[in-house]
């Protein structure tokens, strides 16, 4: 007879985490190339294209670069939700939140304060706006416990709506030739980008620092401690008088202020003009959560796994171009990848051996 | 006026029919303790399958066969990653959605924009359909309405009444407890999300093949994750979900109906999730411990822990 048997494994080294990760990557993009067979493409050829198209060439990569700023805001302040296992599904939302406040500051400001101290303005109004979007379903999940999942989506549709309300109506802009859009944002609301790309670094670095206090806030503070403690053993965290209210609206307040920021480079480094939902954000709050995921919630590694997954959606465009194949396509390998991670933390966490006993 | 009342009502039958085939089932899945946020991409995946074998069968019957096995393949996912690995059920289920609404675009492409001309018929039940107002309300439906409201009764049978549905209620309130009375409870659970995508899959056949008869990437508009609201919504009750999900088909009713009002469409959009949310307050202000949410849900069960 042949058992499959399992056992806890206690002592997690960093090296079988990244090899565990790796070989979850290489498992789900080995079911990916079966979805390619299934509709006619060759499946080395496909992913091939992917990477080579994301970090093969100068430009791709200037592009993948462009595409990790967003998921590394947005992925590092996931992180520290989903420590205290806040499921903050909402950064899409969050984002858009974020565009539309500083927006309102770029349009209506931008015309009297010099750069130095519009674009600052612009961050700061965008963080706000994301934050004030994320502490909503704080307060509903702790004082009338709604579950955040639910409240942070149903978020995102309204927030969705209620942009291409001011779009359409009272923001429409007069340079738009009768297309939904704000006008173009003055001169001085423009981030800068690195020459010959759409690199806007003022909120790449932004996301570098992010990642690096993020990561002092959860490894280091007293609030870092007690945010994993309401997520890993809540019970506990009543005891020692943690209070859930405060943690959990500082936790949002940061993770969804992140979302805001990444919001803000969109519409001020990319788009300057606000516009459509789909066009100001390509789904970054959702892949941010398999950025996180991922990054194993470290917001250090968020950075990487950012880097990554903007990768495959920049690859992801090139094979949308060269094979023919829909945009959804992108969706199918992200969603893949996050269930071939979530399993391979079993593996991590256990020992699975195959047992041969004599019946 | 008196037309525009029964046809409104009508309409929010039909409305409702998605909603409430998606509640039940996601009932009997969480009822088990598994959480399923899969359920939005299962009902695209069903939608997409519904639509496709229609079209090119003829045979909306069939279609409808193949969301239902759709359903219950994309959950089988879901299953094997939350029990038998027992993965983070959150997570697991947003990655379904993402992947299902990923496989309906891509199969849902060549798709886009072809009207179906293969009509489900409505049922008119004989002699009920001849009451004035109500017979045109609920007595002259789409099968899909028959068959939601069936379903729903017979859910709510299954669960309270059956030795299965006994089991499966106790496998989610105390696994431990349960598993001692000799039930396999990783049987159990595997059965109760397999029958949640089935019902996912035929919610989605109904977006296709007989709410909109066509397939629009993205036509199922948060649908799913309104169903996992309804779902608490209902208390984990099929009874109950069926006039929960019956009023959301109102509000997305009312839209279309105060569109010539003058009233800003996409501020009419917001209102099916602003009264997710706001159903979702009502509800809190009850004692929480009558809410009868399941008491293991999404808490993985692993066998002989203590």
């Amino acid at each position: 007879m042949m058992h499959i048997r399992t056992s806890d494994r206690y002592n997690i080294t960093a090296l079988r985490s990244l090899v565990t990760n790796i070989l979850s990557l290489a498992s789900g993009i080995l079911v990916i190339s079966l979805v390619f067979l299934c509709v006619g493409v060759n499946p080395v050829f496909a992913i091939t294209e992917i990477f080579s198209g994301s970090f093969g060439s100068f430009y791709g990569f200037k592009e993948t670069l462009t595409k990790a700023i967003p998921l590394i805001l947005i992925g590092s302040g996931l992180t520290l939700a989903f420590r205290a296992k806040f499921w903050n599904i909402g950064a899409e939302g969050q984002l858009l939140m974020g565009a539309t406040f500083s927006t309102w500051v770029a349009l209506a400001w931008g015309a009297y304060l010099p750069s130095y101290l519009l674009v600052p303005l612009m961050f700061f109004a965008g963080f706000i706006g994301g934050a004030v979007w994320g502490i909503i379903p704080a307060v509903l999940k702790i004082k009338y416990s709604i579950n955040e999942v639910v409240s942070t989506l149903m978020l995102n549709y309204i927030c969705a709506e209620f942009l291409t309300m001011l779009i359409v109506g009272p923001w429409k802009g007069s340079d738009r030739f009768g297309f939904p859009g704000t006008d173009n944002f003055p001169a001085a609301a423009v981030l800068g980008v690195i020459p010959g790309s759409r690199i806007h670094y003022a909120t790449l670095i932004l996301a570098m620092i992010c990642a690096v206090i993020l990561s002092v806030i959860i490894y280091k503070t007293r609030f870092g401690y007690e945010a994993r403690v309401v997520g890993e053993n809540p019970e506990a965290g009543k005891y020692a008088g943690i209070n859930f209210l405060k943690t959990s609206l500082i936790l949002m307040a940061i993770s969804g202020g992140l979302a805001g920021l990444a919001g803000v480079g969109e519409v001020a480094g990319i788009h300057h003009y606000l516009g459509y939902p789909a066009s100001v954000s390509s789904g970054y709050g959702f892949t941010a959560i398999i950025v996180a995921w991922l990054a194993k919630l470290n917001p250090l590694y968020a950075v990487f796994s950012g880097i990554f997954f903007a990768g495959i959606l920049v690859g992801g465009d090139a094979i949308q171009i060269s094979l023919g194949l829909p945009a959804a396509t992108v969706e199918i390998v992200n969603g893949t990848l996050l269930i071939f991670l979530i399993m391979g933390d079993f593996f991590l966490k256990h020992k699975v051996r195959l047992v041969f006993s004599k019946t | 006026m008196e037309d525009i009342i029964i046809s409104t009502l009508q309409r929010t039958m039909v409305a409702g029919t998605p909603l409430l085939l998606a509640t039940t089932g996601e009932i009997i899945c969480e009822r088990s303790g598994i959480l399923n946020l899969g359920v939005e991409g299962m009902m695209a995946v069903g939608a997409v399958m519904a639509f496709i074998v229609t079209i090119t069968t003829g045979q909306p019957w069939l279609g409808v066969l193949a969301a239902l096995i759709t359903g219950i393949v994309i959950s089988m996912i879901h299953a094997f990653a939350s029990i038998t690995l027992q993965a983070n059920q959150v997570v697991s289920g947003l990655a379904l959605t993402m992947l299902g609404l990923g496989l309906s675009g891509m199969l849902g492409k060549p798709y886009v924009g072809k009207p179906l001309t293969i009509k489900m018929d409505n049922i008119a039940i004989p002699f009920l359909s001849d009451i004035p107002w109500l017979g045109k309300i609920f007595f002259n439906q789409s099968p899909f309405f028959y068959l939601a409201i069936i379903l729903a009764f017979a859910s709510w049978f299954f669960l309270e009444r059956t030795r299965l549905g006994i089991q499966i209620r106790s496998t989610g309130e105390n696994p431990k407890a349960t598993e001692t009375q000799g039930v396999n409870i990783f049987l159990i659970r595997y059965v109760s999300v397999l029958i949640g995508g089935a019902f996912s899959g035929l919610a989605g056949a109904h977006l296709s093949i007989s709410y909109s008869k066509s397939w629009i990437e993205g036509m199922t508009a948060g649908r799913g994750w309104i169903a996992i609201a309804l779902t608490i919504f209902a208390l984990w009750n099929p009874g109950r979900a069926i006039w929960a999900s019956f009023l959301f088909g109102g509000i997305f009713v009312v839209q279309y109906l105060m569109q010539p009002m003058g009233i800003s469409p996409n501020f009419l959009a917001m209102l099916p999730y602003f009264a997710t949310l706001l159903i979702l307050l009502i509800i809190s202000f009850r004692d929480p411990r009558r809410l009868n949410a399941p008491a293991m849900l999404a808490e993985p069960y692993k066998r002989g822990e203590r």
